[in-house]
């Protein structure tokens, strides 16, 4: 089967690889129809996360076919259209019966900090991902959901990821009604964050980026303000000015640690690697925040240590909450939003690019060439 | 006072998710002191291990299911198993994994190579995307490219012709 193949830091390709094995009871093999390269790809595209294997096939998020199931699978038939949560959880253990699906203790032998998730290094399990042709699917009785008939696939697509995520940023900015939310990145997730903020009734909703195309974008899409930090001398300062000096009621950290806009954390973070990633999103966010805000943080970063204010965390008695995204939780209602027409995620893809093609889509995701927001890939035998 | 889906009313499903007595909000959600019987849940059943699989040293076990792609090997295998000697909080853990990273790079291009494929590296990083987007930036790079090199290679050669006149210098003075 065709698949997407991991040779280095920015260098990936389209090859053959061997057809997926189910290696466990409750697994599925699915038959990809559409994956996605998501922000946090990127990470690993740029030599960031630790464990990324020569050889390895990235994605996280996808859907598809039910071709096989193993032999305890019950919830799933041959031929099911599923959407597939990037999550790899168990269902059983203390942490996925909490809801916390993105930390289920049985699905990572290799870090106990992070679940397992689909083509994510071996720092998050060692699975192949859904950039090819099928996968190995485990757990299909807990995450995979059956696609409604009425949905259309580039929706569940992506649903799979990044529109939990950004509807994640803001409910756990615990958002109250009338409150100003600042979003820090508009790629996909910030996009999802802004949009979602308003679900939850925000009074204000600003995003800040450099990327003019995208603020042109989430402006429309989101409804929202949105400004380029690089037209401004301090983008803490602006958000102070613009909340009468009072700092907004919630920050989210769409970034992670591929941000620009500081030099010290550029160098430190993304080019000498001293710290796991630049977190210039997070500081902003920290230092623009109100005494006793919000910081929601799902920009994803590496696992070892990075430059913040914590002292301001403390002075200031900011509340942190941050986890990769729940999406099996939350899977009903996003599905009940896109029904009703509140949200309407296929509008922020830009790009379809066959597998075959996978390093320039990489390479125009990576580079924000072509007004890139969200590349999707079709294998070819989706394409029949 | 607080706002309305009135002023609201050009935002489909503005407040529809609010909820005052949200608190406190996910991750802490759904808690339900279940964690307290620690690692007491009943397992999955243990998917039969077929290739070398490292764990973390914060576990006692396997997990019930894990990945099997790009099994350890090689020199950067052999860094690999020594960074799994230290937990996830030790920079003898993350560093050495970063460091496996890059040789398994290098084994990479060797084995594409015993393979007999010659890897076309521009088209893997995607080259054929600049030169159709970015053509100023692709030349600008690929100018920037060999003028170092070319620097490079005018500094070497200095050097060498430095020494062999050192050397003839030395000839005739002897």
């Amino acid at each position: 089967m065709l698949a997407m193949n991991y040779r280095g830091p920015f260098r990936v390709r389209a090859a053959q690889k061997p057809y997926p094995e189910i290696l466990h009871p409750g697994d599925a093999i699915v038959r990809v129809t559409r994956s996605c390269i998501c922000g946090s790809d990127l990470h690993l595209y740029h030599g960031l996360v630790p464990d990324t294997r020569v050889g390895m096939t990235f994605g996280h998020e996808f859907i598809g076919v039910v071709e096989e199931i193993g032999s305890s699978v019950q919830n799933l038939s041959v031929g099911d259209n599923v959407i597939v949560p990037f999550n790899v959880a168990c269902g059983k253990c203390a942490f996925c019966k909490q809801g916390l699906f993105g930390n289920c203790h049985e699905s990572n032998p290799e870090a106990t900090a992070v679940g397992g998730i689909f083509g994510y290094s071996h720092t998050a399990g060692g699975y192949d991902g859904g950039q090819a042709e099928f996968v190995r699917v485990p757990y299909a009785d807990v995450g995979p959901t059956i696609i409604p008939d009425w949905m259309d696939h580039d929706d569940a697509v992506l649903l799979t990821d990044v529109v939990p995520t950004g509807y994640q940023a803001a409910e756990m900015g615990g958002i109250k009604k009338g409150d100003t939310v600042v979003v820090f990145g508009a790629g996909p997730v910030g996009i999802m964050a802004a949009k979602s903020a308003w679900l939850f009734g925000a009074g204000r909703v600003i995003v800040i980026d450099h990327l003019e195309y995208r603020l042109d974008f989430v402006k429309k899409y989101a409804q929202c303000e949105a400004y380029n930090f690089r037209s401004m001398e301090d983008p803490v300062l602006f958000i102070k000015k613009t909340t009468d000096w009072f700092g907004a009621d919630v920050c989210i950290d769409a970034v992670g640690g591929d941000a620009a806009g500081s030099a010290l954390q550029t160098i430190t973070g993304r080019k000498l690697m001293i710290q796991a990633g630049s977190a210039t999103a997070l500081h902003w966010a920290i230092n623009s925040v109100k005494k006793g805000g919000i910081v929601s943080i799902v920009g994803v970063y590496g696992p070892t240590d990075n430059l913040v204010p914590i002292g301001n965390v403390v002075n200031k008695g900011i509340t942190i909450r941050a986890n990769q995204a729940s999406v099996k939780r939350l899977l009903p209602r996003l599905i009940d939003h896109i029904q009703a027409g509140r949200l309407n995620p296929k509008e922020i893809i830009t790009h379809r690019v066959p597998l075959e093609e996978v390093s320039d889509a990489y390479h125009i995701f990576s580079a924000k060439l072509d007004n890139c927001i969200k590349p999707i890939l079709i294998p070819p035998s989706a394409r029949q | 006072m607080e706002p309305t889906a009135t002023d609201y009313s050009h935002i489909n499903g503005w407040g529809i998710d609010a909820d005052p007595n949200n608190e406190p909000t996910y991750p802490l959600k759904n808690y339900t002191g279940d964690d307290h019987q620690r690692l007491n849940w009943e397992r999955p059943p243990q998917q039969v291990q077929t290739v070398e699989i490292l764990h973390s040293n914060e576990r006692p076990n396997l997990t019930a299911v894990f990945g099997t792609s790009s099994p350890p090997s090689g020199l950067s295998g052999v860094i690999r198993r020594f960074a799994f000697r230290f937990s996830e909080s030790e920079y003898g853990h993350w560093l050495p994994l970063l460091l496996a990273d890059r040789v398994n790079v290098v084994e990479g291009i060797v084995d594409d190579l015993a393979h007999g494929h010659i890897p076309n590296i521009f088209a893997e990083k995607g080259w054929k995307a600049d030169w159709k987007h970015n053509r100023a930036g692709l030349v600008q790079n690929v100018v920037i490219g060999v003028a170092a090199t070319a620097l490079v290679f005018a500094f070497i050669n200095r050097n060498k012709k430095e020494t062999a006149f050192t050397r003839l210098k030395k000839t005739i003075s002897n």
